[in-house]
């Protein structure tokens, strides 16, 4: 098991075992997940960074085993969700991916116990029934002994608390009659609906304008403190993130690249990936500088890359050691890791569970 | 979020009102006329639109006493099927006349005579002016067992006296025709209702696996489909029903029938579903779904099949008279349904030679009845089309 990094007691929600999940696809084999680990403890926040295409979101559909089935598939590691009841200190570990993606212990795990808000806010809810119809139908799904008129009171009830106006008029109106930023909201009301103890949000403000991310984010802070969930965050956007999470793992090409806690990252940021992402925000204080963006674009996804999959664009660069092999990822500092040769290669630090130099 | 004093950039997260007031966009309340529209539900603006397409409902108005027809086809027809009338084979429909010639006006009939022509040696039926039959509405005749409940004897319409009402003229063993096709309207309707249940299940369901899961479950299903297309249909049935046994009771045989023509049929209600479903599956509400832990079925029956029921009734709609013709032909070629029971096939049985073509028109009355319902079908299912469109003005 990886080093408690956060330094908090609280008990392991979710730990995430060199999860790999690979497309199968006619024009090659996509390796979208390769090798990530990490964990989640109860109440606290992970922010999942990277480019388009890196394979952010695709961890978040292996945790709750929705992705898309053929092509893709989740070919090794382990997921251990630990599921508690809120009365009893029982705790069950159970391997998500062992469990097939259509099992009722599966389904009881999804809205239950993950809950997600989906990036498209726009799309995410079907035309043809009512918003409260939705949000209901999770709550009866889940929970056998409620009845409707109390599913509804709920919902009402959940409505209200992510901010959507009237909500016992609203709960029976239509997706087409929300605006973005309400159906966002009604999106986390549907994740949340269910008390789950993980809450994963999968760049859940990317189609939104920026006064109503502002919001969004706040609501979701806000419910993490409030229900005491873990979260899962999922953006491109390094500095929202930062707002957001306790931790921030840093992926590329479906690797981890870095990997610590938020004022590590914030303030010392190791892996020339990390620094580059950076450069390439504006500053809103300071002197004015001219915005740096990355070099190049993302390698194919069918390409086979022998070494740092950041080696073509990398300026730290070093040629016959980066595109040699593939970098361990290591624990650079304590609680701080790197997947990197700047900072030494000794496979004594690297994790057992990373196989080195695979390709 | 503990420290984010330390955090480099500055995001712009203000602290928000409580309500958005871009959100705030309010439902329901007093709406006017105008508005209607606009909250209208799916099911209320195909009514609307279809309303407006005078043709079809003209169509459906027309279908719908056509089977009340059926239903009580007892009542409605003025003998029963079995009834011969000795002396009037091969009779010509009786001429309804209006005014009578002591003054007066009312449907009547004028007596008839049977003639030989000496020339052709074939029988003629001229009126005899001089003694007329009123026809009467809601009269007393021939006793029948109404849905095999009750007996009764209250008919629509009828005659007193010796000779029958034959308006759509009587077949070669002297039965009245147009009680006959009243009759033969049931199974000939209803086999294509059945029918197109039965391939409309089929077809939801196949189609569905096929859409829903794709891989290969669909990859069969689809071969099975292609299979199942190349075969022409007649001879099919034609093998099929020749391996039926003659002395079937009607009714098991009426099933087998309509099990017959839904094999073929539902292959191309399967194709809807399933093109439907691969273009639904890939929508964003159905992974939240299942992000939610909703079960297969119940995304397939919730959140896929409704998007596309209004495409499922105007396929469906066009399949009725396929299904109607199907019956018809099969029967027509003595493979269908088998005499004494009556279908619009049956009877066309009887129009198969020239003599009734050339002489005996009225035996193919009951062609006219295929053709018009199946054109009525065709109409209401245009219109249903052009209102189910979302796109449509």
């Amino acid at each position: 098991m990886a080093v408690n990094t956060n330094g908090t007691k609280n008990p392991l929600l979710i730990e995430v075992q060199d999860l790999k999940t690979y497309f199968f696809l006619h024009e090659g084999l996509v390796k979208a997940v390769d090798g990530v680990s990490f964990e989640i403890r109860e109440g606290r926040s992970l922010g999942v960074i990277g480019e388009s295409g890196c394979g952010k979101s695709v961890t978040a559909q292996s945790l709750m085993r929705i992705v898309p089935s053929p092509p893709g598939r989740e070919v090794g590691g382990k997921i251990l969700l630990h599921l508690r009841s809120k009365d009893s200190n029982v705790e069950e570990v159970v391997n998500v991916l062992e469990l097939p993606p259509n099992s009722a212990k599966m389904r009881s795990i999804r809205g239950k116990k993950i809950g997600m808000i989906f990036q498209e806010p726009m799309t995410s809810f079907s035309p043809l029934h009512t918003i409260g119809s939705q949000i209901m139908e999770a709550v009866l799904i889940h929970e056998k002994n409620i009845d409707k008129k109390t599913a509804r009171l709920m919902t009402i009830e959940m409505l209200a608390r992510v901010g959507i106006p009237n909500p016992q008029r609203l709960v029976d109106a239509y997706p087409h009659q929300f605006s973005g930023g309400m159906r966002q909201r009604a999106m986390i009301a549907m994740a949340l609906v269910c008390g789950p103890s993980l809450l994963i949000g999968d760049e859940p403000t990317t189609a939104l304008d920026v006064t109503i991310e502002a919001q969004i984010l706040e609501l979701i802070k806000d419910l993490q403190e409030e229900f005491g969930m873990a979260l899962m965050y999922i953006s491109h956007d390094l500095a929202v993130v930062g707002q957001m999470v306790d931790e921030i793992m840093v992926m590329y090409m479906g690797m981890t690249m870095e990997y610590a806690k938020t004022d590590d990252i914030f303030d010392d940021p190791l892996h020339p990936y990390t620094v580059a992402l950076w450069r390439s925000i504006p500053k809103v204080e300071g002197k004015l500088e001219r915005l740096r963006p990355i070099s190049g674009t993302l390698p194919s996804p069918y390409a086979v890359i022998p070494g740092c999959p950041f080696f073509s664009r990398c300026e730290s660069r070093m040629k016959g050691v980066c595109d040699a092999a593939l970098p361990p990822l290591i624990e650079a500092k304590p609680g701080h890791k790197v997947r990197c040769f700047l900072y030494g290669t000794s496979s004594a630090v690297s994790q057992g569970n990373d196989a080195a130099g695979n390709n | 979020m503990t420290e984010s004093t330390k955090t480099p950039a500055t995001t712009p997260v203000a602290k928000p009102e409580a309500v958005n007031l871009e959100d705030a966009v309010l439902v329901g309340g007093k709406v006017s006329a105008e508005e209607r529209f606009y909250y209208a539900s799916q099911w209320e603006l195909i009514r609307w639109r279809f309303s407006r397409h005078k043709l079809a409902v003209f169509s459906l108005v027309v279908l719908v006493i056509i089977y009340i027809l059926a239903t009580f086809a007892e009542f409605f027809s003025p003998y029963t099927v079995d009834t011969r009338f000795d002396g009037f084979q091969q009779a010509s429909p009786s001429k309804v006349h209006w005014i009578k010639p002591g003054g007066g006006f009312g449907p009547y009939v004028f007596a008839v005579k049977r003639e030989l022509d000496p020339k052709t040696f074939r029988f003629h039926f001229k009126e005899d002016t001089s003694q007329i039959y009123p026809i009467k509405f809601f009269v007393r005749g021939e006793r029948y067992k109404f849905w095999g409940l009750f007996y009764t004897d209250w008919h629509l319409f009828g005659i007193d006296g010796k000779q029958p009402l034959l308006l759509f003229g009587a077949d070669k063993i002297g039965r009245d025709v147009l009680s006959r096709t009243l009759h033969g309207a049931r199974i000939s309707l209803s086999i294509g209702l059945v029918g197109v249940m039965i391939s409309f299940i089929l077809g939801v369901i196949l189609g569905g696996i096929s859409g829903y899961f794709g891989g290969v479950v669909d990859d069969v299903i689809q071969r099975i489909i292609d299979f199942l297309l190349a075969i022409p249909g007649l001879p099919l049935w034609m093998t099929l029903a020749a391996a039926l046994p003659r002395d079937m009771p009607t009714l098991q045989l009426y099933f087998t029938i309509t099990i017959l023509l839904s094999i073929l049929g539902w292959t191309g209600l399967a194709r809807v579903v399933r093109g439907k479903l691969l273009q639904l599956r890939e929508e964003d509400y159905v992974l939240a779904a299942k992000g939610a832990g909703a079960s297969d079925w119940r995304i397939i029956t919730r959140h896929l099949l409704p998007g596309f029921t209004s495409h499922l009734i105007v396929s469906l709609t066009f399949n009725v008279p396929g299904m109607i013709l199907s019956e018809t032909s099969l029967s027509f070629l003595g493979l269908g349904i088998q005499p004494p029971a009556v279908s619009w096939g049956t009877l066309l049985q009887d129009a198969q030679n020239l003599v009734a073509v050339a002489q005996q028109t009225w035996l193919m009355i009951p062609g006219l009845w295929v053709i018009g319902t199946v054109l009525l079908f065709n109409f209401v299912g245009d219109g249903l089309r052009d209102a189910a469109d979302p796109y449509s003005r």
